[in-house]
């Protein structure tokens, strides 16, 4: 009975946690990108302006919940739902501190790639259902930028898995315990981390967005809340992915001296400032040299990494 | 490769820059004594409006956003009878100003006037009338002008010699 309750207060927990984290960088994103650019950004509402997110979700409700005539009605409602749940399930196999998660699978990294690629779903059905040529498009190319990002996503964190011998995030962190990947598997990272953005489909590789081409992409059409959903969608995706760089190659909870929870909110913190930093430094590739990118440099150097990798890995054993 | 990662250095050196903007109901920017905002009408250094309701800032006024009515004063001084500006159509072009001939239509640098009604922006003669000479302390379009009026004859004026008597063969 017992570990049930304490089981169900994690997953509240994990829920409220990661909810609340994706809303609060709503202001945490404003604010930063204020800060890299000399302004101030919102820091009216509440203290700080804390308050903000909480001031656009009541603005946000209050907004006429639009569905184009021309639309395809249950998929269009439906579509904004996938993303979240998602991205949610994903968050059930990310240990946060030892005994703090919500399953410890011995496939979790599979399961990690099984729902990112299912969160594509979201946007290519959000693009189709509007049925407009600019949600068209965005969909196409999120598809498009998911296949072949996926890709090498997955090989990238080979390396990982034959180093520590498991699919588990849990064992991953364990085996990094001496020495964090990020130094044994430092190309793995790197192409982790711009896979992850590709991902995320956040600047400079938010293709299916792209509101200086395409409007506003795949979410052209949408309004209220609905939209609200895409946006919450994408920071969870944020939080999610640099959540699982902290897993995968900076050691999760592992670190001297303060509790382990605080170690792996404090560095998953830090990978979200970077990418909202990347956001506010670099300007968004074309399509075709992002396809061009993956293919041509990113996915030969995940599979060299991963036989340099191999070969020492079975010259240890 | 590389220039991406120098704009991020460039980008996050920016975090210890100081901010430009003015947080601006608690602070208020400079505004130059000659910037274009609100119009007043002013006074003459004797406390008497200045304006002699000429048409001229009603006929330059690209906007057609100033509407007066001239009258004369039992001496035969010109004033408005009203005097009424629409700001709701005022673009603060300056040209009233400049169209003035006794500096009594000026722009201050007052940009406050936020209202809730639309017809609390149609300002009347008492809303823009003020107490003092503006931006010109001394300038008295009658006390130049050859025009007599109330406590001021004909050749009265400053720098101007008294009348010719047209009758008189004298020199």
């Amino acid at each position: 009975m017992r570990e049930i309750v304490i089981h169900l207060l994690i997953i509240g927990g994990v829920l409220g946690g990661t909810l609340t984290t994706a809303s609060g960088l709503i202001w945490l994103e404003r604010r930063l990108l204020a800060l890299w650019q000399d302004r101030y950004g919102p820091n009216r509402v509440g203290p700080f302006g804390l308050f903000q997110p909480l001031a656009d979700t009541i603005k946000i409700f209050t907004k006429e919940d639009w569905i184009p005539p021309f639309a395809d009605k249950t998929v269009f409602v439906l579509a904004p739902g996938v993303i979240i749940v998602t991205v949610l399930m994903s968050f059930l196999v990310v240990p946060f501190a030892p005994g703090i998660w919500v399953a410890d699978l011995n496939v979790g990294l599979l399961f990690f790639f099984g729902m990112s690629s299912l969160g594509a779903y979201s946007l290519i059905l959000a693009g189709w259902a509007s049925n407009s040529k600019y949600s068209l498009l965005g969909g196409l190319r999120a598809a498009a930028q998911t296949l072949s990002y996926e890709v090498f996503m997955g090989l990238s964190l080979m390396g990982v898995v034959m180093l520590t011998g498991s699919f588990s995030l849990r064992a991953i962190v364990e085996a990094q315990h001496d020495l964090w990947f990020c130094v044994s598997q430092f190309p793995g990272f790197v192409i982790f981390l711009i896979a992850g953005l590709a991902e995320t489909h956040r600047l400079p590789f938010d293709m299916p967005e792209a509101e200086s081409e395409l409007v506003a992409g795949f979410h052209s059409e949408y309004s209220g809340m609905k939209f609200g959903m895409f946006f919450v969608g994408e920071y969870l995706g944020i939080t999610l992915i640099s959540a699982l760089m902290v897993v995968f190659f900076f050691g999760g909870w592992q670190g001297p001296f303060l509790p382990p929870l605080v170690w792996f909110v404090g560095k998953t913190f830090l990978f979200i400032c970077g990418f909202i930093l990347l956001r506010a430094g670099l300007p968004r590739l074309r399509f075709d040299q992002l396809m061009a990118f993956g293919w041509k440099v990113l996915l030969p150097l995940t599979l060299l990494n991963l036989l340099v990798t191999g070969a020492i890995a079975l010259l240890r054993t | 490769m590389l220039s991406a990662l120098r704009s991020l250095w460039t980008v996050l050196r920016h975090t210890f820059r100081p901010r430009v903007t003015v947080q601006y109901p608690e602070k208020s920017v400079y505004l130059a004594p000659r910037y274009r905002g609100r119009i007043i009408l002013s006074r003459d250094p004797d406390g008497q409006e200045r304006c002699v309701a000429c048409y001229l800032c009603a006929g330059v006024c690209p906007v057609d956003c100033i509407s007066l009515q001239a009258t004369e004063d039992e001496s035969g001084r010109r004033y408005p009878e009203f005097f009424r500006i629409n700001f709701s159509r005022c673009i603060f072009c300056g040209f009233c100003e400049e169209a003035c001939p006794t500096c009594a239509i000026q722009l201050t640098p007052d940009i406050e006037m936020g209202e809730y009604k639309r017809t609390g922006l149609v300002y009347e003669k008492d809303d823009l009338l003020i107490d003092g000479p503006g931006k010109y302390q001394d300038y008295n379009f009658y006390r130049v002008a050859g025009v007599a009026i109330a406590g001021k004859d004909k050749g009265e004026a400053e720098n101007e010699a008294p009348p010719e008597d047209v009758k008189t063969l004298l020199p």
